[in-house]
């Protein structure tokens, strides 16, 4: 009876969804193919030894995704809806690194100034740019009382032509070598670089969330935004943080993805990102509808996406019909873990349990 | 005249202020401008080239009346525009089977998303998003080049159809007498808008939907069937999607997978231009036709002033949907403290 209680306890913690997708994922690639968890010490092309193996691309390319999902979990938390211009803002953010590390055009024209600046400096001003299209966004929902969705549809329209304009609509390619760091392998090193970067994010918001009360007061402000103010918290400030924590978020998976490419193609920069980092979140269990919400989860989510991407990539899946199975798989899992179709189901098994008892009660009889 | 301008309804105010946009804007065009946009086929070639749009955008307000959101319609689009044209280009089908092909699919992922968002109770967004998803990826499972319809004679011809408006042809250079016309999209469309005004404005299914949308609770208290507005909602816009797409077929007369790209968001944007809201029971169909007009018009006319690189156009419609939004919020804002 005990463990009854404590499976049950298992099965409606909401780190449950992410963790069952998981590990269902996990043994379909087990039974299909074992050697799926090989990891191996292999050369890279610059000559030292790196970590390679399925694992460890779905931990690499899952990065920008989990960072993401970070900043997407507190602004749906806050303001209960979600940031759909995070792909764009990417795109801006990736464009503006581009243009301030120096880079080199066709022959044809050299018009544009270039600024040579270190790359730690580019990524900073990147990080303010985008902070401040994330402060745009949250003054909209905060002050002008706009639904996020709606808000951010400005950005999502327009913020891949604003990337474009920044570099006057030029194909750039980066000649500063010690630039793919942040996105491949720092030298030595034999884990990428984007795993690196993901756990200090990761840790980060942890002790944020752990010593401060940025996790209580948005859960406060995403529940009921009235007592929230009449105890005392200022829900419009702390919408705008949320937003504007996601635009540092943003900042460091643009950073990180114009690194691995090493060049911005703005059309595909971080496309559909923002669907994929929102379905992080609802695949962690968290209501879009705000309020209540679990970090680990949402980035266990963003990990079990990418590990759903990973593994239709290694059944030979055509890369652009892939959107088709992930929409097969999202909308079981969505329809599994909504509540009124756990309440059927729950009402099925104690219906079941009744007609067992009463057929026992009968027997005795 | 004030108090009147007072009392109108949100509904009402907000189409007030896309009309008048859209005409100022129009006038002004005409007035600084000149050139092409003096010409009425001008006006008509707005119609011709976004029949398919403006039919998305009726289907999407009617969606968000009642306070959810579809963001399928442009893979749908994509979806039954590149289906139609394998079927009617290589098994050289028949135009009326394809348009029940297109009729067919909108119809089921309407029906499919409506009942997961209305009975299951899952929020729209994921669900119109796996919607999206599965259309795109369905499309490219299809065909994936792209490729003109060249060799099916009955399509070219009811692509080709003209409907000629009298008395509003201009004469060119060489003398030659330009008719003013609108193809046999634009029809649909204009019709579509027609249906829906009267349905929204004089049925009871019309009125359920301002109701679910403007407040579940009480609507269910007044013994409105929530679910199953809120289901027919979906279903309607999936339809329209349909039809939209086949219309879409009809201007362009080829099929591709990047079909309909961002033309959710081009709907919904129009929509909300044309003054329905995304929390549902404020809104306007005609105002929806509105939007997607002012959105083209406010295009050409950057193009025309001579910012022409590509990027401007998406950055101006950005700003617009910006200066629309903070407005109705402004409104909104007003109203509610005369209200209190």
């Amino acid at each position: 009876m005990k463990s009854g209680v404590k499976f049950t306890n298992i099965f409606k913690k909401q780190i449950f969804i992410p963790l069952a997708a998981i590990i269902l994922l996990a043994l379909i690639n087990l039974i299909v193919d074992p050697s799926f968890f090989k990891i191996k010490l292999s050369d890279n092309m610059d000559g030292f030894k790196v970590l390679s193996g399925h694992l460890i691309t779905i931990l690499d390319s899952g990065s920008e995704l989990a960072i993401l999902a970070i900043g997407m979990t507190l602004v749906t938390a806050a303001s209960g809806g979600q940031d759909i211009s995070v792909g764009a803002t990417m795109a801006i953010a990736g464009s503006v690194v581009v243009r301030m590390i120096g880079l080199t055009y066709g022959a044809e024209d050299n018009n544009i100034m270039e600024y040579a600046m270190p790359l730690i400096i580019a990524f900073l001003i990147a990080v303010v740019v985008s902070m401040l299209f994330g402060a745009f966004n949250g003054a909209l929902v905060s002050f002008f009382k706009i639904q996020p969705m709606v808000a951010t549809l400005i950005l999502f329209t327009a913020g891949r032509s604003i990337a474009r304009w920044i570099n006057l609509g030029k194909n750039v390619v980066v000649s500063n070598p010690s630039f793919k760091y942040a996105g491949v392998f720092l030298p030595g090193v034999p884990v990428a670089t984007p795993i690196i970067i993901t756990i200090v994010c990761i840790i980060i918001i942890m002790l944020v969330l752990k010593f401060t009360n940025l996790g209580l007061y948005t859960q406060t402000v995403g529940i009921n935004e009235r007592s929230a103010r009449l105890n005392g918290l200022n829900p419009k400030m702390i919408k705008m943080l949320a937003f504007i924590i996601l635009g540092i978020c943003v900042a460091v998976a643009a950073m990180i993805q114009v690194s691995r490419y090493q060049t911005i193609n703005y059309s595909s920069f971080g496309k559909d990102i923002e669907m994929d980092a929102i379905l992080a979140v609802a695949l962690g269990g968290n209501a879009l509808s705000g309020g209540k919400f679990s970090m680990m989860s949402s980035i266990l989510g963003a990990y079990a996406y990418q590990f759903l991407t990973t593994t239709l990539l290694t059944f030979n899946a055509p890369p652009d019909a892939l959107p088709a199975y992930k929409a097969g798989v999202v909308i079981l899992l969505v329809v599994f873990s909504a509540p009124t179709v756990r309440d059927k189901i729950s009402k099925l098994f104690k219906q079941l349990k009744n007609n067992k008892k009463s057929g026992e009660a009968k027997e005795v009889a | 005249m004030k108090q009147k301008f007072k009392n109108m309804s949100d509904t009402n105010l907000l189409l007030f202020i896309t009309i008048v946009t859209f005409v100022l804007m129009y006038v002004l065009a005409v007035c600084c401008l000149g050139g092409g946009f003096t010409k009425p086929q001008s006006f008509f070639d707005l119609l011709n080239e976004n029949a398919a749009l403006i039919i998305l955008a009726c289907g999407l307000s009617l969606v968000m009346i009642t306070g959810s959101i579809d963001i399928s319609v442009g893979g749908i689009i994509a979806l039954v525009s590149m289906s139609g044209a394998v079927y009617l280009e290589k098994a050289n089908g028949n135009v009326f089977v394809s348009l029940l092909i297109a009729l067919g699919i909108g119809l089921v992922f309407g029906a499919f998303q409506g009942y997961l968002i209305a009975y299951l109770e899952i929020q729209p967004f994921i669900v119109t998003l796996a919607g999206m998803f599965l259309a795109r990826g369905l499309t490219t499972i299809i065909n994936r080049d792209s490729f003109n319809i060249e060799n099916n004679e009955a399509f070219k011809a009811v692509k080709n159809l003209r409907i000629e408006i009298p008395g509003l042809g201009t004469t060119n250079r060489h003398g030659i007498y330009n008719p003013a016309y609108i193809t046999i999209g634009v029809v649909v469309a204009l019709l579509i808008v027609l249906i829906l005004f009267c349905v929204l404005r004089w049925t009871r299914l019309g009125r359920s939907f301002y109701a679910v949308g403007g407040n579940n609770q009480s609507a269910l208290m007044l013994g409105i069937n929530v679910k199953k507005s809120k289901f027919l909602a979906h279903l309607l816009c999936g339809l329209l999607g349909g039809i939209g797409g086949f219309v879409f077929l009809l201007n362009l007369g080829s099929g591709a997978v990047s079909n309909g790209g961002g033309f959710e968001m081009l709907a919904i944007a129009s929509a909300i231009i044309g003054g329905t809201m995304l929390t549902g029971g404020v809104g306007n169909i005609v105002g929806s036709l509105l939007g997607v007009l002012s959105l083209r018009t406010i295009q050409n006319i950057v193009r025309s002033i001579g910012l022409d690189e590509a990027w401007w156009t998406e950055i101006t419609v950005g700003a617009m949907l910006c200066i629309f939004l903070v407005i109705q919020s402004i409104v909104m804002a007003r109203k509610e403290k005369k209200a209190k």
